[in-house]
């Protein structure tokens, strides 16, 4: 199994368009620190101009705002939302990418079950989504936190602000990362569900990223109807869940609670119904490709 | 025929002893002009209802006639709009500015009530009322209006410092202003609990407490500090 595995990594990484997503990635983050490290007063400015009637904002304060893992947490915000589609290039390949080119028949006269050929392809996929999120927190935390520095991180919300003391943040950051590990990886999981239902790679791809677009905009959609009956049961209402890392609890007068998660319960909730979703994709693409007439 | 001139010995008394609003505030303000510098360290807890911070260690640094600045030098903290008013000594930058109103003693706490009425027009300051323990010279308590940045309240408690007027623990409640983002923008996870933010997304107040641990009086305080 481990050599299997071993082989369809290599599979994966000596792809030269794997790489198109890392350097899209490096691309987008590099884009927005650059903006940021010479013009981040007036996106600080824009931020703030809300609570302009309310506090003093010295130079100091805007340097002080403006640090590593604020613009951290801008990037994921951006990217969070990207990362699927890339990760459907990959896990949408896997078997139908063998189908179009005629190898999978091939693969399946080894002595291997098609359950463990499923699970090796969704393994892969996984240790794909894992290094591409190394190489997001590589680049927009550590290069962030080298560029811009490190001091306390402030998360404006729609209706309030939670500010958290620097050295309360980076395990948030862990946190973060491994969640959105396993938010990513039930796309990855959704992709070869589709993959396994097609013969050519570009259709479950696509199939992939629009599932993505429609349940993210269905998520986002404040329609009091699907509020209650649809987006629960969303997976990608649920793969935003990583923010709750950095929504804290304050006492009654208002300080934040260091260490606090302000719903840890509604996080381990998100986090339980993404891996149902992670069982359910992977269950049911066993079950077809146990039945599936290979024929190229 | 005793009593009545035992009442009358006793008002008269009173009255001798009894300070005027204009010896109350010459007595608090001499205090006051005891200091023309400071720093101080401190702990200042924000509490509005719309911010989530945490407890911040400051500095606070003041230099007559009206340079205050209050410093987070390890991390981020948000001061409110007008706390220049934190320093009591603001009242009294122009002694002749303002014509005195003496409210009489407060029923509960025997503080004296005296308004200060600028007498300038168009001051930025409306009117400041000071609630003043005659007995220790101390100015407990202020509300000052302005023109333009809402009410501000002051609440003081002294201890080792009282002898300059400087208190030990400040409370400044100050008008916030409505804070709303649109969901577009902040991108909010909703956890699905229901639960509504306490806040009101409507102007409240904020209050801004400071314990001060420790003053340096008169030792200097470079201009540099508050650029």
């Amino acid at each position: 199994m481990l050599a299997l595995l071993w082989i369809e990594l290599n599979k994966i990484f000596r792809r030269p368009r794997t790489y198109i997503a890392f350097g899209a990635m490096a691309a987008i983050v590099w884009l927005i620190q650059l903006a940021l490290y010479f013009d981040g007063q007036a996106y600080v400015d824009l931020l703030l101009s809300n609570l302009s009637g309310s506090f003093e904002f010295s130079d100091l304060f805007k340097t002080q705002l403006l640090n590593g893992y604020l613009i951290c947490f801008v990037i994921l915000n951006t990217l969070l939302i990207q990362m699927p589609l890339l990760v459907a290039l990959v896990a949408g390949d896997a078997i139908a990418g063998e189908a179009s080119q005629g190898t999978l028949r091939f693969q399946l006269t080894r002595p291997i079950s098609r359950t463990q050929l499923i699970l090796v392809k969704f393994l892969a996929s996984s240790v794909y989504v894992i290094a591409l999120l190394l190489w997001l927190a590589l680049l927009a935390l550590l290069g962030s936190v080298l560029l811009f520095g490190t001091n306390d991180l402030v998360v404006l919300r729609s209706t309030g602000i939670e500010q958290m003391q620097m050295d309360d943040v980076f395990w948030r950051y862990l946190a973060a990362f491994g969640f959105a590990a396993v938010a990513l990886t039930t796309v990855a999981a959704l992709s070869l569900l589709l993959s396994v239902l097609a013969d050519n790679p570009i259709g479950p791809i696509i199939a992939t990223m629009s599932v993505v677009i429609v349940f993210t905009i269905l998520s986002e959609m404040n329609i009091p109807i699907y509020d209650t009956t649809v987006k629960p049961w969303l997976f990608t209402t649920h793969m935003v869940a990583w923010k709750g890392f950095f929504y804290v609890q304050a006492d009654a007068e208002g300080t934040t609670i260091r260490g606090s998660i302000e719903n840890l319960p509604a996080v381990f909730r998100s986090l339980v119904i993404l891996l149902g979703y992670i069982a359910f994709f992977l269950g049911i693409s066993i079950y077809l490709f146990k039945r599936k007439d290979i024929l190229t | 025929m005793r009593i009545h001139l035992f009442v009358l010995l006793c008002l008269i008394g009173l009255a001798g002893n009894a300070q005027t609003a204009e010896e109350l505030v010459k007595s608090v303000k001499s205090k006051l002009d005891r200091v023309t510098n400071y720093s101080a360290t401190g702990k200042m807890k924000t509490n509005v209802i719309f911010l989530k911070a945490p407890i911040a260690k400051v500095q606070v640094y003041f230099k007559k006639p009206n340079q205050l600045r209050i410093l987070n030098e390890k991390g981020i903290s948000f001061i409110p709009k007008g706390s220049m008013n934190m320093d009591l000594s603001q009242l009294f930058i122009d002694p002749a500015g303002f014509d005195l109103l003496d409210l009489g003693a407060d029923k509960k706490t025997g503080w004296r009530i005296i308004k200060l009425l600028p007498r300038d027009p168009v001051s930025e300051v409306v009117l400041s009322t000071i609630y003043v323990d005659a007995a220790a010279g101390l100015i407990r308590r202020s509300s000052t209006t302005t023109r333009e940045n809402g009410t501000f309240e002051l609440e003081m408690s002294y201890g080792t410092f009282a002898e300059y007027g400087l208190a030990d623990k400040v409370i400044f409640s100050f008008n916030s202003q409505e804070y709303k983002l649109p969901k577009g923008i902040t991108f909010d996870y909703d956890d699905g609990s229901g639960k509504k933010s306490a806040a009101t997304g409507k102007p409240t107040k904020g209050r801004v407490e400071i314990q001060y641990t420790n003053y340096q009086i008169n030792r200097g305080v470079p201009d540099s500090v508050f650029r």
